[in-house]
């Protein structure tokens, strides 16, 4: 290997498109979960280098909270377009009509449901292990889970009760009812998804670089202004440079304070940054030390 | 930072005791691996729990089952990132439970950090780690000798506990070992060399994981190549194509390079090698590629591509050590599945000639096989299996168990 250079991108890259392979090659029905979001487009171009020249053995599905941002969902669906690989959408909106999802209160964040209209889609498919771009840095539940996550037939996850993974031999089997949920991506960090975009120079909504946007300050976050959050009464409404570092439901995603315009300079932004992704952006997960093990516990992936 | 940075994994072997949550924590902190919203919430606990100071431990601190039980419970992955490496740590816990998850994240580490404490030497412990490193055929053991504080920074002390260990080790076969004097708790030799060390010429920690050479670590010399899954994309554009897609597990392919395909034993030659980036002339360990060949040949997943130079064994009988991983005990009556790169087979265990005592590593006669034992076993598939020596390649020489009841992922298996 003295003249080959491989880098620990390359590395992730590899180990991403062999699992992927596994995936395809050992379950029956598989799905890429795919939002539009930066690690979802990652896993698209992953899933192209895995399977060209021929199309994905498996279509995208995506959990629509109706809480997105526009321009996620314009490149969600324009990706899949260009790629021509089948997109299937479903939305929350579905279960609340079917009334398995009761919601006080509309314009609150949808996050906790999802796992509710994710577990509808995958019995109406037969699925019997999505993928999706969930990393082992975002948060301490998942540092703990592997890479192939098996869900009984509620979704749900036991974290004492997880089959051990060895070198690079992955234990795809389920019993009929059960599924598993695949992380590929699960040894990247944020840093390698923004080097990989770099990279690759994969298109990502526009929402990830800075950009002027209306805010309003609550506590200590920084709130984007949109259909579903408006100023109360006394609140101030700033223009702010920011920039989104996860893009999930509107009325809960922060944006960061920012002038990075591309991937480099998010690279730059990233390497001096001293709080987690998540911390800084995303406020369900503030609410207690452990909702994220919570939320997977009941089936979110 | 570049792009060009290696990736490293490595794991650490020691109790809680020795101050390995600690070790880690001080990694992660002294190379800015940690985060603001992390420090804070780590503090306010350390307050709470009435600590002086920060308690980085509670860093490698998971999930809410543990937090309440004051354990770790399993296996926890933690990145970090340094101008030179990218580091992914395998944390395993120190209680009953350690053979098996030593042995699960040692599957896939090129280093292990073994911690002693600098007053207690080399213990029971510290060999069980260094003989499951050694089976687990870890290519890198640094012995850290910790709490150096409390023996007065003794270069002494640290020398009589290196001989020990060094002679320990050789016993195994095992002669990549570095030996660093630290103090996790004041931060000496971790990442900054300190002022109390001022004895020792080697390299600190850090400086070991980001130079250590890692690029022989897998097997260059032995092409292996499992199919994986087979690309027939039946467009217009690529009507005949026929890619055999999969990793590389060891050694290097080039294009027109003759292959023989195994358990069949055809032989053909390298027509491309296909990326999605391009076609390549020669591709190397751990790539994930597709190749095509210049024969039409029926080959599916689970087939093997070897080059006719240097073969590996076509076996439905074999011996192995075996780490079994479940509750529940191995029962020689029974059918399992043996999962061998990408093939899945019905086994059978034929023997079991002994179990490793890991503290004092006697072999002893046994009937069955519980929770954390290792043992040597003998096995037949059902199918022919292409195997190598663990020792000479990790990837056709590891296979897992699997119970068809269960589906559980029962053991952990390297063939002798």
């Amino acid at each position: 290997m003295t003249a080959h250079i491989f880098t620990h991108l390359d590395a992730l890259e590899s180990e991403s498109i062999h699992i992927m392979r596994e995936v395809a090659a050992e379950c029956k029905n598989p799905a890429l979960l795919f939002s539009g979001g930066k690690d979802s487009i990652v896993m698209l171009r992953l899933a192209e280098k895995a399977f060209r020249p021929a199309k994905f053995p498996f279509p995208l599905v995506h959990i629509d909270t109706e809480h997105n941002f526009p321009e996620v969902i314009a490149t969600r669906d324009k990706l899949a377009a260009d790629l021509g690989e089948r997109l299937i959408v479903r939305s929350l909106e579905d279960s609340i009509k079917r009334g398995t999802i009761v919601i006080k209160d509309l314009d609150k964040p949808r996050n906790p449901y999802q796992s509710v209209t994710l577990l509808e889609t995958i019995n109406e498919f037969g699925f019997d292990a999505c993928m999706g771009g969930a990393r082992r840095d975002e948060e301490k539940a998942r540092a703990k889970e592997r890479i192939f996550s098996f869900r009984d037939e509620f979704g749900q996850w036991d974290p004492k009760n997880q089959r051990p993974e060895l070198w690079d031999i992955y234990n795809t089997r389920v019993h009929p009812g059960e599924n598993i949920r695949v992380f590929p991506i699960s040894n990247w960090t944020e840093m390698d998804i923004w080097q990989y975009i770099e990279r690759e120079e994969l298109h990502i909504p526009e929402i990830y670089y800075a950009h002027e946007r209306e805010v309003i300050r609550r506590g200590n976050s920084v709130i984007p202004v949109s259909r579903l959050v408006q100023p109360k009464p006394g609140e101030k409404v700033e223009v702010l440079s920011v920039r989104f570092r996860t893009v999930g439901d509107m009325t809960c995603t922060a944006p960061v304070e920012s002038h990075a315009r591309n991937a480099l300079e998010i690279i730059e932004e990233t390497a001096a940054t001293r709080i987690t992704e998540r911390g800084a952006t995303r406020m369900d997960d503030q609410t207690s030390d452990a909702s994220m093990e919570l939320r997977k516990k009941e089936g979110y992936f | 930072m570049s792009n060009a940075t290696q990736l490293l994994r490595f794991i650490t072997a020691g109790s809680v005791d020795d101050g390995k949550s600690t070790l880690i924590g001080r990694l992660l902190h002294d190379s800015k691996s940690i985060f603001e919203d992390q420090l804070s919430a780590i503090s306010k606990t350390s307050e709470k729990r009435g600590m002086a100071a920060v308690d980085l431990s509670l860093l490698t601190d998971g999930l809410q089952a543990e937090r309440e039980q004051g354990i770790t419970i399993d296996v926890a992955y933690r990145y970090f990132a340094t101008p030179k490496r990218k580091f992914i740590i395998g944390d395993t816990p120190g209680h009953e439970q350690y053979t098996r998850n030593m042995v699960t994240a040692a599957s896939t580490a090129n280093l292990v950090v073994i911690l002693v404490d600098a007053r207690k030497g080399v213990l029971v412990q510290t060999r069980r780690h260094t003989y499951l490193a050694s089976l687990v055929g870890i290519p890198h053991i640094v012995l850290a000798v910790n709490k150096m504080d409390m023996v007065d920074y003794s270069e002494a002390r640290f020398n009589e506990i290196c001989t020990e260990y060094l002679a320990f080790a050789a016993q195994l076969g095992l002669h990549n070992v570095t030996c660093v004097p630290l103090s996790a708790l004041i931060g000496d030799m971790l990442v900054d060399r300190g002022n109390n060390l001022n004895w020792y010429q080697g390299a600190t920690l850090m400086e070991i994981l980001e130079n250590v050479e890692i690029d022989h670590d897998l097997n260059t010399t032995d092409f292996r190549f499992p199919v994986q899954w087979v690309c027939r994309p039946q467009t217009e554009e690529f009507h005949d194509f026929r890619g055999y897609m999969g990793r590389i597990e060891s050694g290097e392919i080039a294009v027109g390079e003759e292959i023989t395909i195994l358990p069949s034993g055809r032989k053909t030659r390298i027509k491309e090698i296909v990326t999605y980036d391009g076609d390549l002339q020669r591709a190397y360990a751990p790539q994930s590629v597709a190749l095509t060949l210049e024969d039409e040949i029926d080959i599916s997943r689970g087939d093997m591509f070897v080059k006719s130079d240097s073969l590996p064994t076509v076996a439905k009988e074999f011996e192995a050590m075996l780490c079994w991983l479940s509750e529940t005990p191995l029962d020689k009556n029974r059918k399992y599945l043996v999962k061998h790169t990408t093939r899945t087979a019905k086994c059978l265990f034929s023997r079991i000639d002994y179990r490793v005592d890991v503290n004092t590593l006697e072999q002893h006669p046994v009937a069955a096989l519980n929770m954390n034992d290792i043992a040597r076993v003998a096995l037949k598939v059902q199918q022919p299996l292409v195997i190598d020596k663990y020792l000479i390649d990790h990837g056709t020489g590891s296979f897992i168990v699997i119970d068809e009841a269960t589906n559980n992922t029962v053991a952990a298996g390297m063939i002798a």
